[in-house]
């Protein structure tokens, strides 16, 4: 019986809200109390002081690029940046190649992850087979061999009866469909937000509309069947306002929002110049849609905080703009980044780690993201130290991320993955 | 993006200053070209490599030749026959090209910020000859030298700009251009081809064609690419050519004085005919002979040493 007491560190507690000084005592990969207990020798003492001991942070939306794309990412790097950065949990898209379409993708996801002792991952399997958008996985057997929920995640599902169809047999094994929302005819051959930075630069713009008018299709399908649907990396004012409508009514939806959209606008893109580590899909937006993510953050239309981890190559990206494949890492500045938003007044702490650990495993429908007696043990210990982030910091295959340079604050100690420490 | 004083991507980051000293170097350029022996030495012994990832038989020759008449050295590169096709990167392509030691680089491409990429990973000056849909600096300066030619100012013209605005790199040359003067600009074209948000810049809409001609000193049209119908942004060439060509169009409503600019090569009975660029008001072919002596000034302005004033002595 391995048996771990973390002591003297200040307990994040998301479902009531509160922060307390106490120790957490976790045997067998279980919380088993919370209390201001001293331990005796029987346990391994864990000092977490001047640190927060948090719920283990559950990254819902990274690409881990394994298999088929080795060279960008395996599944051992990935899940080292994720420890690394203070995450426990990830879930992984399955734009893989061979695409995540069949259980024999999901199984060796799940087995290669076990073997390394390492944050735990997740697989989402895909909605349509090859993504193509046409015929639906074999989601029952996926969701025995571990899949966690659908996506075609990088693609929209564009015919609505295919997306009407995935909600109503998701459901039957009570697995949400993750949906990239993008009508590919309104975003067409851009690569920028449209608006006023795509004029200045000369570059063609991706309308707001593009996201919005596939998300308002969904929910309405989300309604009309009765399916679970989660929408991935929210990022417009008007995407919010869809959402926050719909939950109103009662229909069935969550939504992310990534970390790099809560932190960055097209300006910033503007000031670093073509530089293709600030294209992403969706792309920055403006102030005015970053205030309005904030607001969804606060009221709950926005459930979760993702990192939608995209590890590219050098070579990937050292490209013309409009050439470079979209997306950026995230999973090492995932949580200094959201410690921003507490900084800024626009989360209290708890609610923070409601959105990085306990909304996701909701969402999921798996146990633990909340320090609680009874629940599986998935802590993030960090503290509050000031550090500048190098390219020699990531962990990750691929360094593309648009955060190099900058003064962060907010480190991980360490983390519990159930009974190991790492 | 891009270095300022290196290089010339964007048209942006110059002052009102820094473009009246090229055109008025280009002044001394063009009384260079109207010389029987047309040729100064002042870059001899220099080598412009015309890196054309797009084709382009204009502006290359045009900055082919400006360079030949400084008595620099060109490698002529163009995407078709070269290794691009053979999966090789952009930036490998131009680092080849760069160790075998030119001192400049011209530059078009089809992306869109290709030069300013390329700019910030080379040591020597990049000249963008036209990247995507962006930008075209050498274009946007020879119109403002031809329209400063015939109306002897920049300030208090009012310049119209008609056609595939938000296509165009020559529109927004020209408007980060003129903005540096006291100018009024107008643009005018189909709202499938204008800019989305145009507030970054200071122009004024018209929404008829009598509204953007009527008062302006320089008519600027753009060519419409025969794409564009196909891309759902104009129903017909024809129909185009009816709302915002100037073909077959009584124009007394234009200022007697007003001047028609087009940047070649024309759609003919689209934006203008046969009659209207050969005709009186058309400065056209001035526009290409100014492009070369535009041109010659970049590159002196860039790679040159010396005062321009040893150049009119030379
Ligand atoms: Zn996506």
């Amino acid at each position: 019986m391995k048996k771990l007491a973390v002591v003297n560190g200040k307990i994040i507690d998301v479902e009531k809200g509160s922060i307390l000084q106490k120790n957490l005592f976790i045997e067998d990969g279980k919380i088993v109390e919370v209390s201001e207990k001293e331990p005796d020798n029987s346990w391994e003492i864990l000092d977490a002081s001047d640190c927060y001991v948090a719920p283990g942070i559950f990254d819902m939306h990274v690409h881990l690029r394994d298999p088929g794309y080795e060279y960008k990412e395996d599944i051992n790097t990935g899940l080292r940046a994720a420890v690394e950065g203070g995450v426990t949990r990830v879930a992984a898209m399955p734009n893989t190649n061979p695409v995540n379409d069949n259980i024999s993708v999901t199984e060796y996801m799940i087995e290669k992850a076990e073997a390394l002792f390492l944050a735990e991952l997740y697989p989402i399997a895909a909605i349509t087979m090859g993504q193509k958008g046409e015929t639906l996985t074999e989601m029952g057997l996926l969701a025995e061999a571990g899949a966690v929920g659908f996506s075609d995640d990088g693609l929209p599902v564009e015919n609505a009866e295919v997306m009407r169809r995935a909600l109503e047999y998701a459901s039957l094994f009570d697995k949400p469909i993750i949906a990239h929302e993008e009508d590919k005819n309104l975003s067409g051959d851009g690569v920028i937000n449209e608006g006023r930075i795509s004029t200045l630069m000369g570059l063609p713009g991706i309308p707001s509309t593009a996201e919005e008018a596939m998300i308002a299709r969904d929910v309405l399908l989300a309604g009309y069947t009765g399916g679970k649907l989660h929408i991935c990396h929210v990022s417009t004012k008007g995407s919010v306002e869809i959402i926050r409508w719909a939950k109103k009514r009662g229909i069935p939806v969550t939504a992310e929002a990534a970390i790099h959209h809560l932190t960055l606008t097209e300006e910033d893109l503007y000031k670093a110049g073509y530089n293709t580590n600030f294209k992403m899909n969706p792309p920055l937006r403006t102030e005015e849609d970053i205030d309005a993510l904030y607001k969804g953050l606060a009221d709950g239309t926005i459930d979760a905080i993702v990192t939608d981890h995209a590890p590219h190559s050098k070579s990937d990206k050292e490209v013309e703009f409009d050439k470079a494949p979209f997306g950026i890492i995230g999973l090492q500045t995932l949580l200094p980044l959201s410690l921003r938003l507490w900084k800024e007044n626009i989360l209290t702490l708890p609610e923070l780690f409601k959105k990085l650990a306990y909304n996701p495993a909701r969402i999921l429908n798996i146990p633990g993201g909340s320090i609680k007696v009874g629940e599986p043990a998935y802590i993030t210990v960090f503290n509050m130290e000031k550090y500048t982030f190098t390219e020699g910091m990531i962990l990750s295959k691929s360094k593309n991320s648009p955060f190099i340079g900058w003064k962060l604050e907010g480190k991980k100690k360490f983390i519990i993955v159930k009974d190991k420490v790492l | 993006m891009g270095v300022p004083g290196k290089d010339l991507v964007s048209l942006g980051p110059l002052s009102r200053e820094d473009v009246e000293e090229i055109l008025d170097l280009a002044t001394e350029m063009k009384k260079i070209m109207q010389r029987p022996v047309k040729k100064v030495p002042v870059l001899r012994g220099k080598v412009i490599a015309n890196l054309f990832f797009e084709p382009s038989t204009r502006t290359r020759t045009s900055f082919d030749l400006a360079a030949k008449y400084l008595g620099a050295d060109t490698i002529n590169f163009s995407a078709s026959g070269s290794s691009i096709s053979k999966g090789e990167t952009l930036l490998d392509t131009v680092k080849n090209i760069l160790a075998m030691g030119p001192d400049a680089i011209v530059m078009r491409h089809k992306s869109s910020g290709a030069p300013f990429f390329i700019a910030e990973r080379v040591p020597v000056p990049v000249v963008n000859a036209g990247d995507g849909i962006n930008e075209h600096p050498s274009q946007g300066l020879l119109n403002l030298f031809t329209i400063r030619e015939y109306k002897g100012t920049l300030d208090g013209l009012k310049i119209t700009i008609m056609g595939d605005i938000s296509h165009s790199r020559v529109a927004r040359s020209d408007i980060l251009g003129l903005s540096k003067f006291d100018t009024e600009i107008t643009l005018f074209g189909p709202r499938t081809v204008m800019f989305h948000d145009v507030s970054p810049y200071k122009v004024k809409i018209a929404k008829t064609l009598e509204e953007a001609v009527k008062d302006a000193d320089a008519l600027m049209m753009l060519r419409i690419q025969r794409e564009r119908q196909a891309a759902l942004l104009i129903p017909s060439i024809r129909e185009y050519a009816r709302f915002y060509g100037l073909s077959h169009r009584k124009l007394d409503m234009l200022k007697s004085d007003a001047i028609i600019m087009h940047p070649g090569p024309v759609n003919w009975e689209v934006e203008l005919t046969q009659e209207l660029v050969y005709g009186d008001r058309s400065v056209i072919f001035n526009q290409v002979t100014n492009g070369v002596a535009v041109r010659m000034a970049i590159l002196y302005t860039l790679i040159g040493e010396g005062k321009y004033e040893e150049i009119s002595s030379s």
